[in-house]
């Protein structure tokens, strides 16, 4: 009776919190949270299909700037990327303003804390998602590419009408793990001050001193947002694979 | 020997008119391995010439040297009179010196594959229309009607709204056939175009092919279907380890094979 009586007021506490406030703060925070998450993963794709095409480029120089792109992406902790990118980035706008007299010698030019973190979680999303584009492209039956040089595609057309399409159909399971991996990388820019889940999450806790009650929240919020993107992906990967099921 | 061989390959049904396909010394190396050595061959209109072989013969790279899928190390390749133009690259090999003409000259030459590389992703109608529509820039609804009308002439416009990976492989080879067909092509390729299917399906396609022969198309078929090399051909080239062994009617070539290679390898199929 005592436990009851004790998880009603804990229920009764956090309801009055939320309305307080802190739901409505929880609630841009997960839409910051997937704003990040979905910028991140467009800046990947666009470097990661780059990427992907250097690594499998014919040309040594090219495969080398990919190769070492996805191996230091990969390789260096993503909080370090992220620091890198926000600090080190306004260490480099505040000298380039300060050597062009856009501010005073003793001003600081701050690197904006959305784009800086998306940037860099942008930056080493790209890096798995080359690897994802990159094993579709493999993953394409040698045959048809040749069929399409044999029909007298260009370069171009080749990737637009048998490339692109056939790559996004095998990408589609990979990038969804990706894009977990993006949502959950998001939390960490949360130290350049985007007010995403995590930063609103970390605030309540420490301001209302319910540590246990916000960060349990923030949890269940964060795996709430990755099972959705599952069955989510599963749809996508069924239409886009509707070529090699059997038909109704 | 080649001289003679060369004239034997000339001897085409047809007056002076320009050749469809013109080949002359046609040579290309894998490594250290010399596939072809020095191949030269001529097809007029409406010559369906079969292009019979051990494997290994050469006879594929061959076939795929005329469309540049393979470039060939030196030697010349003529489509309708027009000299594909070559140049050297820095590292000394040959390449194509204008890549639009060889997509253009491609797009005339259309190719149908031991394996059917139909586009796995694409319906069968959407096969057929895709290349007549983005690299010969025909209106669209007059490209899906010869679709439709070709895919009704092999005998699978049932089949139009199916993946390629739904249907058997005489259908795949049927429908690859039409989208050889849907380019108007003035010369069509056939790499093995039997090799890859199950014995019971073969006369399906063979069956297809025979009709387009007798239309009158013109063809260079490399197969192993000696009943089709023999029945349906104008002309029978046999290579042998990267020449051109012999060459001539099929009836005569068959009746009485002009080496002893090509009597071996006739011996050999009929075991």
């Amino acid at each position: 009776m005592e436990f009851l009586n004790d998880l009603k007021d804990q229920v009764w506490t956090a309801y009055e919190l939320l309305a307080a406030g802190w739901g409505v703060q929880l609630l841009w925070g997960i839409a910051w949270t997937l704003a990040v998450t979905v910028v991140s993963m467009m800046i990947g794709a666009v470097l990661g299909s780059l990427v992907a095409a250097a690594k499998l480029s014919h040309r040594g120089g090219l495969r080398f700037i990919g190769e070492s792109y996805t191996t230091v992406f990969r390789g260096e902790p993503e909080l370090l990327i992220i620091y890198l990118f926000y600090y080190g980035g306004t260490q480099v706008l505040t000298g380039v303003a300060r050597s062009t007299g856009s501010i005073g010698s003793a001003d600081i030019l701050n690197m904006p804390s959305f784009l800086g973190g998306v940037l860099a979680v942008g930056i080493i999303s790209g890096a798995y998602q080359a690897e994802v584009f990159r094993g579709s492209f493999l993953a394409i039956h040698r045959g048809e590419l040749e069929a399409a040089r044999a029909y007298g595609m260009s370069p171009w057309l080749r990737f637009r009408l048998v490339i692109m399409p056939q790559v996004l159909r095998l990408a589609v399971p990979g990038l969804g793990n990706v894009w977990q991996l993006t949502i959950k990388d998001s939390a960490l820019i949360s130290v350049t001050g985007v007010a995403e889940l995590m930063l609103t999450a970390n605030k309540a806790a420490r301001s209302t001193h319910h540590s246990l009650l916000f960060y349990t929240l923030a949890g269940i919020l964060y795996l709430v947002m990755t099972s959705i993107s599952t069955p989510i992906f599963d749809r996508a990967e069924r239409y886009t694979s509707r070529s090699f099921t059997r038909p109704k | 020997m080649s001289a003679n061989v060369a004239a034997a390959a000339r001897a085409a049904p047809s007056s002076d008119e320009t050749p469809a396909i013109s080949v002359k010394d046609l040579r290309k190396c894998f490594g250290d391995h010399e596939v072809l050595k020095g191949i030269s061959l001529e097809a007029h209109k409406g010559d369906v010439i079969s292009i019979l072989g051990s494997s290994g013969s050469g006879k594929s790279t061959m076939l795929r040297c005329i469309n540049l899928l393979e470039t060939p190390d030196s030697g010349e390749v003529r489509v309708d009179g027009e000299l594909i133009q070559m140049k050297r690259g820095r590292d000394g090999h040959q390449m194509p010196a204008d890549i639009r003409q060889v997509e253009r000259i491609r797009a005339n030459l259309a190719m149908v594959f031991q394996s059917f590389n139909l586009w796995s992703h694409m319906t069968v109608l959407e096969n057929l229309v895709a290349a007549p529509t983005h690299v010969l820039k025909r209106p669209r609804a007059e490209c899906l009607e010869q679709a439709e009308a070709l895919l009704k002439r092999v005998g699978i416009w049932e089949r139009r709204n199916y993946y390629p990976p739904h249907m058997s492989g005489g259908q795949q080879q049927r429908a690859a056939i039409a989208r050889a067909l849907a380019m108007n092509p003035k010369v069509m390729l056939f790499d093995e175009p039997t090799s890859a299917l199950d014995p019971e399906l073969v006369g399906e396609v063979l069956r297809v092919m025979r009709s387009l022969a007798e239309e009158g198309r013109t063809m260079l078929v490399v197969t192993h279907e000696m009943g089709f090399a023999r029945d349906v051909s104008s002309k029978v080239m046999f290579l042998h380890k990267g020449e051109v062994d012999s060459a001539g009617d099929p009836k005569e070539m068959f009746a009485r094979p002009p080496t002893p290679q090509f009597k071996q390898f006739i011996a050999n199929f009929n075991k």
